[in-house]
């Protein structure tokens, strides 16, 4: 298949997302994790492929490599879906640095849409870590549309968010954090200082 | 009664059925539809019950209670056979006048229709001009069936078509058949049947499914149930034909959890059509063995998507997933599954019993057979229509409908609820045609025609839909969930006078991405109504942007609509 005007060799069970990455092309993504099923909800990481003289708009990280493929990363089209994604995500992030990096790359506008600073872009990094490779669904999704956030569980939290706390590095905003401490402070509030105290 | 179990028992007791019935028999036929049940029907099917009642056992009339008849706006609607004369806003009250006067051969002039203008009567269904201008192939049958009994389906001709196909045809000449008839979802997306069931059929794995898609969550849209619950033999029967084509045992009844009186008709259909051995194993002693499951929704919109459907019957959240791989090859647990929406299956057993050509010469070059048209909004008569493909809207609107009360001019037409889209009324005599609509950026969708009049309020229709589906995304997508989101905001700012620089272009940008970047057809479509509005309504936008804080007095279709 050719990426970027490039002859890219892939494995069948290949996404183009994971073709273009062991080719060494960049292409960004948000909702994406190695170690996680492709979620296909950030929708950064479309591209735009040519099979059979058509042209579509696909996201690379579910999008399975085909013989003959044409792939472009970049496009007038594919960089403007990405910056409108990017400025609407900016309303409720204004500040995540890995957001603000790639605004400036797709000359993408923070202040372009309402602001509504709920710092959480549900990226679900948090949700599908603890499901997935902990396997503790700690953290899950509640609500749907534009309701949707992620909550903590309290009764699964207090038992195995102690310990472990490794989603947190994940969010690209730190809001898992905040909001598993704001769950600590609902459901067993007194243990982090009594933790010190007995440190 | 005991099993049918040929082809030929099946028309010896079909033979009996009608022999037993005597066609010159009145019978009143009292509509218990959604919208007439609403006006108390229930109420009126009694009183006449009772009348007839009285009337002993050769009273010489029965009384049947049906699923809806179409003329929802003037309901409770009664229809006395042989020869059909149509009763209006039937009241208890009226039974014993019409029962008497039916028994005499007579009518009773004040319930029939008079034209609002020229107070003109007309008495018999082939005369009222809501009926007289359509073509009622698949709902016409709901005056003379009693839902709950499979015999009214018989006597009508049910099952034959399933008989011709189990006997005379083989699967891939019933497939043949729906391929050369042209047969196009009604559901939606106006996809060929035939094709996706070859799909389904060719893909591997011996256990492959069948649904219906009986969802019908689109604001405005009752077509659906008005043809399932009046007449649900009539679906099973093309989904039973459909399973033997694509080689299925197994079908699922996808529906609302919350009609209980589709539930019930249904379930009594299956029940009944098991008993006689039209369903379960071996059909008609031919061998073919075909079981159906109802499952209900969760009452989300999204749910009538075809994978987030799936999932559901599989018992997870109604979340969609990507479809780089189609349904019809792995769909539910991953298996071959064919999804078609209820007037798609409807359509099968009367392509099997009279031919593909004869389908095919009804409708368009694209197009094929009648479209059900659930009609309402700012438009004299509101129901469920049934029409040719290629029939102008106008005729619908003006002909059918009755055109707009109040003597008001129509400003345009909106189909396909909040994934479809408007046209300006100059454009109102574009064809009912999947095609010819989708270019002019009204795709039919499910068939919700929504009409809207001189005072309607362009960006309050947008908004409207746009709130609706924004609380019914799933939320999982970023150009779905947030596009949506600002765009509400940009719209509910300008309706409220705050409209700013530059809405346009956010509006455009906004909408652009939510149609090209969603992972689902709910957010790929939702930006449809926009891109209409902002094709050809522009103009009303900058108005009302640059108008800022002053107040105004437009009304949204959204509360026009029913
Ligand atoms: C958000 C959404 C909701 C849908 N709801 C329905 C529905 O209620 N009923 C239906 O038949 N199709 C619905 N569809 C279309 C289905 O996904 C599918 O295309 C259709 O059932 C296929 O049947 P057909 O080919 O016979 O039209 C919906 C699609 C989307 C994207
Ligand atoms: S487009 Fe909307 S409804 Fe569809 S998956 Fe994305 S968020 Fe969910
Ligand atoms: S990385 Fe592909 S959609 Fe988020």
């Amino acid at each position: 298949m050719q990426i970027d005007g490039r002859e890219v060799k892939a494995r069948d069970d290949m996404t183009v997302l994971q073709a273009a990455r062991t080719a060494g092309i960049h292409i960004p993504t948000l909702c994406h994790h190695e170690k996680l099923e492709p979620f296909g909800a950030c929708r950064m990481c479309m591209v735009e492929v040519e099979a059979r003289g058509r042209k579509n708009y696909v996201v690379s990280c579910l999008y399975p490599v085909a013989q003959d493929l044409v792939v472009r990363t970049r496009s007038e089209r594919v960089d403007k879906i990405r910056r409108v994604i990017l400025e609407e995500l900016l309303a409720h992030a204004p500040n995540s640095p890995e957001l603000v990096a790639l605004a400036r790359e797709y000359r993408a506008d923070r202040d372009r849409f309402e602001k509504d600073a709920s710092f959480c872009i549900l990226c679900g990094l948090c949700v599908r870590y603890c499901a997935e490779v902990k396997q503790k669904n700690a953290v899950d999704f509640i609500e749907r549309g534009a309701r949707r956030e992620i909550s903590f569980i309290p009764e699964i939290a207090a038992k195995e968010c102690w310990d472990c706390q490794e989603c947190f590095a994940l969010c690209p905003t730190s809001y898992a954090q905040a909001a598993y401490f704001l769950t600590e402070a609902l459901a067993f509030p007194g243990r982090r200082k009594a933790g010190v105290a007995n440190a | 009664m005991t099993r049918l179990e040929s082809a030929a028992e099946l028309e010896h007791f079909r033979a009996g059925i009608v022999a037993a019935r005597d066609p010159a028999k009145p019978c009143i036929a009292v509509c218990a539809g959604a919208a007439c049940h609403g006006l108390d029907s229930a109420r009126v099917a009694q009183a006449f019950r009772t009348e007839v009642g009285k009337l002993g056992r050769d009273a010489g009339l029965e009384v049947r209670v049906t699923g809806c008849h179409g003329y929802c706006e003037k309901g409770p609607n009664v229809v006395v056979g042989p020869d059909d004369v149509c009763y209006f806003e039937v009241k208890p009250e009226d039974a014993p006048e019409i029962v008497a006067s039916t028994l005499k051969k007579a009518v009773v002039e004040r319930l029939v229709y008079a034209h609002p203008d020229t107070g003109e009567r007309a008495v018999h269904m082939g005369e009222v001009p809501f009926y007289k201008h359509q073509t009622r192939l698949l709902i016409g049958d709901n005056v003379r069936i009693d839902p709950m009994r499979i015999d009214d389906y018989l006597a009508l001709g049910g099952y034959a078509a399933l008989a011709k196909a189990l006997f005379q045809m083989t699967p891939d000449q019933v497939l043949d058949e729906v391929k050369k008839a042209n047969l196009r979802g009604r559901g939606g997306g106006g996809f060929p049947a035939g094709q996706k069931w070859e799909t389904a059929k060719n893909a591997p794995g011996k256990d492959k499914y069948v649904i219906v898609n009986a969802h019908e969550g689109e604001p405005g849209a009752f077509m659906d149930r008005a043809l399932f619950t009046g007449n649900p033999h009539k679906v099973l029967e093309g989904l039973i034909i459909g399973a033997y084509a694509i080689g299925s045992h197994r079908g699922f009844i996808y529906t609302r959890h919350d009609s209980p009186q589709l539930i019930r008709h249904i379930e009594q259909a299956l029940a009944q059509a098991e008993e006689y051995g039209l369903l379960g194993e071996n059909i008609l002693g031919s061998g073919f063995d075909f079981r159906v499951e109802v499952h209900f929704d969760v009452g989300i919109f999204v749910s009538g998507e075809s994978s987030a459907l799936m999932r559901s019957i599989e018992g997870l959240p109604p979340e969609p997933r990507p479809k780089y791989i189609r349904t019809s090859v792995a769909g539910i647990w991953n298996r071959p599954s064919n999804l078609n929406n209820v007037e798609t299956w409807a359509n099968v057993p009367q392509i099997i019993s009279r031919g593909a050509e004869w389908y095919a010469g009804i409708g368009t070059a694209g197009s094929k057979g009648t479209k059900l048209v659930s009609l309402s909004g700012n438009v004299v008569n509101s129901g469920v229509v049934e029409v040719p493909m290629g029939t102008p809207l106008r005729k619908i609107v003006y002909d059918i409908g009755g055109g707009i009360p109040g003597g008001k001019a129509a400003k345009a037409v909106h189909f396909g609820g909040p994934m479809g889209g408007s046209i300006p009324a100059n454009l109102i005599d574009a064809p009912l045609d999947f095609d010819e609509l989708a270019k002019l950026g009204a795709p039919i969708g499910a068939g919700g025609l929504l009409v809207m009049d001189e005072d309607t309020d362009m960006v309050d229709v947008a908004r409207y839909f746009l709130e609706f589906l924004t609380n019914e995304s799933c939320g999982k997508c970023v150009p779905c969930r947030e596009g949506m989101r600002q765009t509400l905001k940009v719209l509910t700012n300008i309706t409220k006078g705050k409209g700013r620089d530059g809405d346009i272009a956010r509006l455009e940008d906004l909408n652009d991405v939510t149609g090209a970047a969603c992972l689902c057809a709910l957010g790929r479509t939702a930006s449809d109504p926009l891109k209409s509005m902002l094709r050809y309504f522009k103009d009303e936008y900058e108005t009302q942007i640059a108008r800022g804080s002053e107040g105004k007095g437009g009304k949204a279709a959204g509360s026009a609509a029913t």
